[in-house]
């Protein structure tokens, strides 16, 4: 290297904004919340609507942030997403029913002795399904969005049917473990103890997902490739390999959240993934395809929104999230965290 | 005579029902640096996208540093030390001036000196560190793209049309920034528009057209015949500067 040039930017210019944290969509969290309360008759009532909106709030967190990132990163429409969920859910019930006596004893070392396994199988099942559904359903339509819906339908339906031919076409009942079963009284409010657990478990994952993607080089990567998968290839890096990882990871955390989804309707069936496909894509489009922290944002608005309606007008209750993201993009048409792709 | 760094021998490429190049032959030495000329459609980004394995020839030989890399996946041809800025620059808007430095040292941190070097060559760079990329300006983003090349030593550097869309003021100092780029071991293939940039620094030029190459030879030849500039590209150097 010999001397440098003349410097090529000689004009001032004003400083740059650097990575400005975007509050306002934050903001409507609490203001929903806030918004919520005159039309609720007691402030216990409120307090309980309110952790049991951000609880569901956070299983869909769960269930939806491999769907926003394979979106984001891979450009796939993955409809298929439900059976993770699906897999998940019966994968720890196996585990769960295998050991009954620990479920219902009333020690938390117990409960946790069939629950942590319960949840390693739903996540180890789940993602190994991801694994399999990347390599043999989703690989040869890449770039293909029709075909992309059309294959991944019928994934769904095979697994589908395989789960009734597994585990039987009855919904199979799925007890909470002793210790979280119940609540406490919190001011009059009463808290339900399991979804205090989905608020603490959403926001581990949440933190865990923040850290890897901003905090990691893995990460850097993975920001990279959802904005221009491209361009990451043409820096030296096998994309991939980090589509396979991003697919398997997501799966594995549409189990997490299948098993929190089924603990929490104390039930299991074959379309339980299924049947919350339709919020995921809500929430997805709210917060913006591919991104994370929109996908966070998205599901606590539907969580609080649902659970608001839900007891104000329990016939509104599905018809407010779809009005909620009609007027997020209204006042957002790319979501409320739009990532910029190439 | 020394072994060219890159050569095309009879490359075509496809794109869907489109034949776009028709049998390209050209090669790029292993210094100075090569134009890349032709008429809009003729075909040079396709080359640059061809040789970067972007796209894939679907017949012909590419060449490169003696082995051939005609089917050799994009991430390996970065590793054996090809730089590529694509024409719509292809930088992260989401991710800070030092994020998209940093994903491009492969090895991990840049190396100092040459972090000091960009920072001679391209100040913005230093000065926006920590500001998000897709908040720069047009010009700030092509300084990026190329830093963003060069953040590692590399062999060979494919640039597509680093003057688009830059204001006059801008591509003097980019030409003043690429004099700088030819002085290092790195040999240079670039795509360009602009045919006062292109005089100002082409050693070597190739001409495209309808897909082939039509015209080979020094950049201070095709620039003193203005009949043969006419003849390759439809108009003369002088009338477009």
């Amino acid at each position: 290297m010999s001397a440098a040039a003349k410097p090529l930017a000689q004009t001032p210019v004003a400083a740059l904004p650097g990575e400005r944290l975007d509050w306002i969509p934050l903001a409507l969290i609490p203001a929903i919340a806030i918004l919520a309360l005159p039309f609720i008759p007691s402030l216990p009532t409120w307090v309980t609507l309110t952790v049991a909106g951000l609880a569901m709030g956070m299983m869909i967190f769960m269930m939806a942030a491999g769907l926003t990132l394979v979106f984001g990163l891979m450009d796939v429409m993955n409809f298929a997403h439900g059976v993770f969920i699906s897999v998940g859910a019966y994968a720890a019930t196996s585990v769960v029913l295998a050991m009954k006596a620990s479920m219902q004893a009333d020690s938390l070392a117990a409960n946790l002795s069939a629950i942590l396994p319960a949840v390693l199988a739903a996540m180890a099942l789940a993602g190994f399904l991801g694994w399999f559904f990347e390599r043999v359903v989703i690989r040869p339509v890449y770039g293909d969005h029709l075909r992309q819906i059309l294959v991944t339908m019928g994934g769904l339906i095979v697994v589908e049917q395989l789960i009734h031919v597994v585990w039987g076409p009855d919904i199979i009942p799925l007890p909470r473990p002793a210790t979280i079963t119940g609540s406490f009284i919190v001011a009059d409010a009463a808290i339900e103890r399991y979804r205090l657990l989905a608020v603490l478990v959403g926001l581990v994952v949440f933190v865990a997902m923040w850290l890897v993607l901003n905090r990691t080089r893995l990460g850097l990567l993975i920001r990279a490739g959802v904005e221009n998968a491209e361009m990451v290839e043409s820096l030296g890096y096998r994309i991939r390999r980090l589509f396979i990882g991003v697919f398997v990871a997501g799966s594995a955390l549409a189990g997490l959240g299948g098993v929190m989804w089924a603990l929490y309707q104390e039930s299991v069936n074959a379309q339980i993934g299924m049947q919350v496909m339709v919020v995921l894509f809500i929430v997805l489009i709210i917060g913006g395809l591919g991104s994370v922290g929109g996908c966070f944002v998205g599901a606590l608005l539907v969580g609080l929104v649902a659970n608001y309606a839900g007891y104000l007008a329990p016939k509104l209750a599905l018809g407010s999230n779809i009005l909620l993201m009609v007027l997020v993009l209204l006042w957002r048409p790319r979501g409320l965290f739009p990532i910029g792709k190439a | 005579m020394a072994e060219a760094l890159l050569s095309l021998a009879g490359v075509n490429t496809h794109i869907g029902q489109y034949h776009i190049l028709q049998g390209v032959d050209f090669e790029v030495p292993r210094a100075g640096l090569t134009m890349l000329l032709g008429r809009n459609g003729a075909g040079k980004t396709t080359a640059l996208r061809t040789i970067m394995g972007l796209w894939k020839a679907s017949a012909g030989a590419i060449r490169f540093d003696g082995r051939e890399i005609t089917r050799t996946p994009t991430p390996d041809l970065a590793q054996l030390g090809i730089g590529y800025v694509p024409e719509n620059m292809g930088i992260f808007a989401g991710l800070t001036v030092k994020e998209n430095l940093l994903l491009a040292a492969r090895s991990g941190a840049p190396d100092k000196k040459r972090l000091d070097w960009i920072f001679k060559l391209f100040p913005a760079m230093q000065k926006f560190w920590n500001g998000l990329a897709g908040n720069l300006s047009g010009g700030q983003k092509q300084m990026l793209a190329i830093s963003r090349a060069i953040v590692e030593p590399r062999k060979l550097l494919l640039v597509d049309e680093p003057t688009k869309g830059l204001a006059p003021a801008i591509i003097s100092n980019m030409i003043e920034a690429f004099k700088e780029l030819k002085r290092t071991e790195t040999a240079l293939l670039v795509v360009e528009q602009n045919f006062h940039f292109a005089r100002s620094l082409g050693d070597a030029v190739a001409v495209m057209d309808s897909g082939r190459i039509v015209h080979t030879g020094s950049m201070a030849a095709l620039a003193a015949d203005e009949q043969l500039q006419t003849k390759l590209l439809g108009l003369s150097l002088e009338s477009h500067q």
